[in-house]
């Protein structure tokens, strides 16, 4: 979109969120920030459990009610931690919106597609009823749902998984939100549908001049959506920067790791995946220093003393590291053998 | 598109009404339950315009008649024809259920659906109220409450209708909180939806038919409540017929004219196994995950 200006179109700060769980209250995100203008696109990845889906609800303000949120998230300037639930609504699905992972889920099952596609409109626009079903078809008909005039009749349970995708990406976009959020869009679908999935996200960011934020675990889906990517481990962001610098670059143990476990076409047969030895830690007692040490080869004492500086090694490329030195020379060596 | 688009739509019109009738004409319980349902209610209707001899008048003088063809099915202890006091009997028997069962479900779902959408204090609240209530048995509660405000029908209907409300909270908190989990409540709210808007468009209609089910049920236990406590004499007091004091008028002459006994048993029988197969019906009927298979 051409209008762009230089304020973010949303800004998070050193975002915290503090969780209560069965094991006593668990810091699940910690020090996360992040700026996206209009049109960016950024990917969040990481194994579950690492704090992507929180980061994203946090975002929404769907966190349960026992969250504790700290610092700060701005939209076009306008602080949203603490705002009001009712205050809260009026954003969501107008402003910023959420696809999940699950269409089988996503949708209610009691009522027609045109119906759940509508009511965004009929709620934030505040379109008539019929107004409100000619918006729903035109939208289904854009997201590629086949035969849309006449679909729009139809049940969730009479949709594939991937047209129902699709529906649910109709509802995130109905209200052309600002900033769209898409938690593991793909991850429930056959590969084949995937690819349409993802070209048609990226095809509305484009269109509609939004911002993106994609969640995923696949580092392929990261790689070929966004212009940017942040590496979460443990609750913090262990490395970002452009998708480029950081996979040609892996600056960060965890990011490598993450890269030799991609199973991959042509490696001989019986070949096993690379892992990550352990597990990732239990969010009520990361651990004091780096979340990744447990289970980093090259970790030294000092890494366990306190949680890392994200340093910048090259064109805002930063590695949540102390000792980017060894890692990402033995990076090069690797990618030079 | 993709293979995917080769996926069969139904027409629109067999997800509706079209559909659900076919298959239910096919369910051999619901089919049953609903005849004998409306059998019931055919019975209490027909005796708001016709039967065959006054319910009220006493007939001394053929007291005991066995089944005839002016009194089909005889006369009981006081004259009065069976077949009539069977039909006009019925009417307390609906009107019991209906109003007991309704005020259980106006309170019950009510207390139940804000219990799941609010949680926290007010859902322990609600819920050990519901669990104070349970516990008292309901016809011991209504015994309580006819000793207190004296027998009748309105005491007998309130204090049935009290005691269903804990049940209905029960149920539907349960499939609400379970609502509540599913992943198309958090979409909604990603929408926007407060949490009224959530409750009355995603949370009710997909506990609605937990709900119509356990609504039979609690009807036909309403209808066996209410026979308790006119047979107990403190429900419909006399000269008004109810199924429950023609059984306890029947005791007494258990051996002299035992079927004065069975007819109204098989009346509440009739009654209560038509609502619990129609609501096993239902249950079946309206399971989504059922319907999609055919």
């Amino acid at each position: 979109m051409s209008k762009s200006n230089d304020t973010p179109l949303i800004a998070v700060e050193g975002l915290g969120i503090s969780l209560n769980t069965s094991r006593g209250r668990a810091q699940a995100v910690r020090e996360v920030s992040f700026a996206l203008r209009r049109g960016e696109t950024l990917g969040l990845v990481g194994e579950s459990g690492c704090g992507k889906s929180i980061t994203a609800l946090a975002l929404m303000g769907l966190l349960p009610d026992s969250a504790i949120v700290s610092g700060s998230v701005r939209l076009d300037g306008g602080e949203l931690v603490g705002l009001t639930e009712p205050d809260y609504c009026r954003l969501r699905g107008n402003r910023i919106s959420m696809i999940f992972q699950e269409p089988m889920t996503a949708l209610n099952p009691m009522h027609t597609i045109g119906r759940q596609v509508a009511e965004p409109l009929r709620r934030h626009k505040k379109l008539s009823a019929a107004e409100a079903r000619r918006e729903a078809i035109a939208l289904l008909d854009r997201v590629g749902l086949p035969d849309a005039a006449k679909r729009v009749d139809a049940y969730p349970h009479q949709l594939s998984g991937g047209q129902r995708q699709r529906v649910t990406i109709a509802m995130a976009l109905a209200c052309q939100p600002d900033v769209l959020i898409a938690d593991e869009p793909t991850t429930a679908l056959d590969v084949t549908i995937q690819r349409q999935i993802l070209d048609l996200i990226a095809d509305l960011v484009e269109e509609r001049g939004m911002a993106m934020i994609l969640i995923s675990h696949d580092l392929g889906v990261i790689a070929e959506n966004v212009q940017r990517m942040m590496v979460m481990y443990g609750g913090t962001v262990v490395e970002r920067g452009t998708t480029a610098q950081v996979f040609s670059r892996m600056g960060h143990p965890y990011t490598q790791g993450l890269f030799r476990a991609r199973p991959r076409l042509g490696a001989g047969k019986g070949t096993r995946l690379t892992t990550i030895a352990g597990t990732v830690p239990e969010l009520a007692d990361l651990p004091k220093g780096c979340t990744f040490a447990d289970r980093c080869s090259f970790v030294i004492e000092r890494c366990r003393a306190a949680l890392p500086v994200a340093i910048d090694v090259g064109g805002d490329h930063r590695v949540r590291c102390i000792r980017t030195d060894v890692s990402m020379a033995g990076a090069v060596a690797e990618a030079g053998a | 598109m993709s293979a995917s688009s080769t996926i069969p739509l139904a027409p629109a019109t067999s997800i509706g009404a079209n559909s659900f009738w076919r298959r239910a004409l096919r369910h051999r319980s619901f089919v049953l339950g609903t005849v004998l349902c409306l059998l019931v209610l055919g019975a209490a209707l027909l005796s708001l315009v016709w039967t065959p001899w006054s319910a009220y008048d006493i007939d001394v003088l053929s007291k005991l008649k066995p089944p005839s063809a002016s009194h089909w099915l005889g006369t009981d202890v006081f004259g009065r024809d069976i077949v009539s006091l069977l039909l006009v009997g019925a009417r307390a028997t609906i009107l019991v259920g209906i109003i007991a069962v309704g005020i259980g479900l106006s309170f019950g779902v009510s207390l139940g659906l804000t219990a799941a959408a609010r949680r926290g204090w007010t859902e322990e609240l609600i819920m050990r109220m519901s669990d104070f209530t349970f516990a008292f048995p309901a016809v011991l509660s209504a015994i309580m409450l006819a000793a207190v405000f004296g027998p009748g029908m309105v005491t007998s209907i309130t204090a049935i209708g009290i005691f269903q409300i804990p049940v209905f909270v029960r149920v539907v908190r349960g499939s609400a909180g379970a609502i509540w989990a599913r992943e198309f409540v958090l979409a909604a709210r990603a929408c926007g939806k407060g949490r009224f808007r959530i409750t009355v468009e995603h949370v009710l209609p997909n506990v609605m038919s937990v709900l119509i089910v356990q609504a039979t049920i609690q009807f036909a236990l309403a209808i066996l409540a209410e026979a308790a406590l006119s047979y107990l004499g403190l429900g419909t007091q006399p000269p008004t017929p109810s199924w429950g004091r023609m059984l306890n008028e029947a005791q007494s002459l258990l051996f002299q004219a035992p079927m004065l006994a069975v007819y109204p048993g098989m009346a509440i029988a009739i009654a209560v196994l038509g609502l619990n197969l129609l609501g096993d019906g239902l249950r079946d009927l309206l399971d989504p995950r059922l319907s999609r298979e055919r």
